[in-house]
């Protein structure tokens, strides 16, 4: 079959390779110039001082940029495991429930979040944390107070990432469960949990990600002795460019591919796995 | 409740059922509606000379509200704020149309890659996704700044001085802290938002048609142009949300790499808030930025969506 795309010429293939090229240099050139730079010696980005780990070795003595690291870890940890919770139950609101009050305007708020310019999100959180806490003393900001922006937004994210997959689903594979007498928490866990997990990994690892990136929300919501890594980065970034956010950048991009590639590894054989347990359930049948 | 076989799981069921959708509902009412709503209130009220004057006294047994537009007045009639929202919406234009004109060749020829690569590609893409966005937009300060590599590049070509014809930026060999820097920044951290809907799109896409518009004596030019393109109509739209939605609100890009000349709608509200110490008129900026910006822009969104969902 001869397909005529614009791939047709050599001079149009040329050109799709030189694009393609191109952004990915675009893409990744950036990242790799910050990383390169965090072994300068020279302080300045525009010099090269000769190779260095001088900025390495102050980044372990840096105590803003662990306490920092800690506390973002503990945040995201936490609040991207709420988030897929409550995303879960949201999605499966909206897709197993297809009638009851307020559907409507559930669904609007679960979406919302995502529209929403984060900036607003955390002020308006942030005005609602304070007038409570006039009212009955608590919630001091800090930890407990980014947490709960972190999930607030999370949930919204989680909630269309489960929701995509819980869509995809067949239903029959359920209604056999229950006619077969599980219990709507049996089939659940026995037939609808096994069959998103996937989904809910991408998700946790998606609202992580944004929990341990998060500047925003995050600025809003924090108090004295709370300050999250990013806040530390931002910090600093603002008043100029300091080799040692370079170093820690480079830390947490090693970490972040080696995460990301163990997990879609993992993931790609699971899915191999189950393939091939349903082709051989198959074989059996017949 | 398992004495009678028939009721056996209806009751638990429906406790279940209440649960499930009661929770995820309470939560967003609790944090996401109430803090909105309160942030509406906030809108109409003043600062007093410490504390924010509430809405509602107590003023002899009755409750006296006193509800003060001076904010929206002032909003309506300070140039300052008109000038944000305009510079948020054409910034976030800009960023969305280079985001496409980059983007959709990309994603094109990604799609029409041999099927083995794909994959890799895809991978290829969604890495910078997972990787800090903060430190995506601080990349960009070492490349643009004095001295940086990307800036030695475009100062030895000359290409300042175009940047300074159109207007981008302020000075020769002065790149940082300037219109150029903050679209290229947000280019550059939103550019694969716009290429994974393309991309979802256009590999789905029939080539059979491509066949067909050929055997009917369309040249391959031809035949992008009046069937790959308006087939792939929907991407673009879902991509060019996907971009231009984050990049009305967003602070990060336009604090590092803007400057003073490129205000943009977030940076007003947090400076109202933390630097003013005014929230009521971080308020007031934040619920017009709602109602004209965001609002329209959902709904939009959501008629666009339907409509795709009626198509197929």
């Amino acid at each position: 079959m001869k397909t005529r795309t614009l791939f047709g010429t050599n001079f149009a293939k040329g050109f799709g390779r030189a694009w393609l090229a191109g952004g990915f240099l675009f893409l990744y050139l950036p990242m790799v110039t910050l990383m390169i730079f965090s072994f300068n010696h020279s302080r300045l980005a525009s010099h090269w001082g000769g190779f260095s780990l001088e900025w390495y070795r102050k980044l372990a003595d840096d105590t803003e940029i662990i306490n920092g690291l800690w506390l973002s870890l503990k945040i995201a940890v936490t609040s991207a495991t709420g988030s897929v919770v409550l995303g879960t139950m949201a999605a499966f609101t909206l897709v197993k429930y297809k009638r009851f009050r307020g559907r409507t305007f559930f669904s609007g708020m679960v979406n919302a979040p995502l529209v929403m310019p984060e900036v607003i999100q955390g002020l308006s959180l942030l005005l609602m944390l304070v007038a409570i806490q006039r009212v009955i003393g608590f919630p001091e900001r800090g930890m407990f107070t980014i947490w709960l922006g972190h999930l607030m937004i999370g949930m919204s994210y989680a909630a269309v990432v489960v929701q995509s997959r819980l869509t995809e689903l067949n239903p029959q594979l359920e209604e056999a469960a229950m006619d077969l007498g599980a219990r709507p928490w049996q089939v659940f866990t026995l037939v609808t949990f096994p069959m998103i997990t996937q989904s809910l990994i991408s998700a946790w690892l998606l609202t992580f990600s944004l929990s341990l990136d998060d500047v925003v929300a995050s600025a809003f919501l924090s108090g004295p002795g709370a300050t999250t890594m990013p806040l530390v980065i931002f910090s600093r970034a603002r008043l100029g460019l300091d080799p040692s956010v370079n170093a820690v950048a480079t830390v947490m991009i090693v970490v972040v591919a080696i995460c990301v590639a163990v997990a879609s590894i993992w993931v790609a054989r699971a899915e191999r796995r189950r393939a091939a347990e349903i082709s051989a359930a198959a074989r059996d049948d017949s | 409740m398992e004495s009678s076989k028939s009721s056996r799981w209806k009751p638990s069921w429906w406790r279940g059922r209440t649960a499930v959708i009661g929770i995820p509902y309470a939560w967003l009412l609790l944090f996401f509606l109430a803090p909105f709503l309160i942030v509406a209130k906030y809108s109409v009220s003043e600062m007093g000379a410490i504390m924010v004057e509430d809405v509602a006294h107590v003023v002899d047994g009755a409750v006296k509200l006193s509800i003060k537009f001076s904010n929206y007045v002032f909003i309506a009639t300070d140039r300052l704020y008109f000038h944000s929202y305009m510079a948020s919406i054409k910034y976030a234009f800009f960023t969305t149309v280079f985001c496409l004109v980059i983007g959709y060749p990309f994603a094109y020829f990604m799609a029409r890659a041999k099927a083995s690569l794909q994959p890799t590609l895809l991978m290829l893409v969604m890495l910078p996704f997972w990787t800090s966005f903060l430190l995506r937009v601080y990349a960009w300060k070492g490349l643009l700044d004095e001295g940086g590599w990307v800036a030695n590049l475009i100062v030895w070509l000359h290409f300042d001085r175009v940047l300074l014809a159109i207007g981008v930026i302020e000075a020769q060999g002065q790149l940082m802290h300037t219109s150029f820097s903050l679209v290229i920044g947000m280019t550059y951290t939103y550019l694969p938002f716009m290429i994974l809907p393309l991309y979802a799109n256009l590999s789905k896409m029939d080539l059979r048609l491509l066949e067909a518009a050929s055997d009917l004596g369309a040249t391959p030019w031809v035949a992008f142009w009046r069937v790959t393109v308006p087939l792939s109509f929907a991407g673009i739209i879902a991509g060019s949300m996907l971009v231009f939605i984050p990049c009305v609100g967003e602070y990060v890009t336009p604090e590092l790499l803007g400057g003073p000349t490129t205000l943009m709608i977030g940076r007003v509200i947090w400076d109202e808030n933390f630097s003013n110490n005014d929230p009521p008129m971080a308020s007031t900026v934040a619920v017009v930025l709602v109602l004209l910006i965001v609002v329209p822009l959902a709904i939009f969104n959501k008629y666009q969506a339907e409509a795709q969902e009626k198509r197929k």
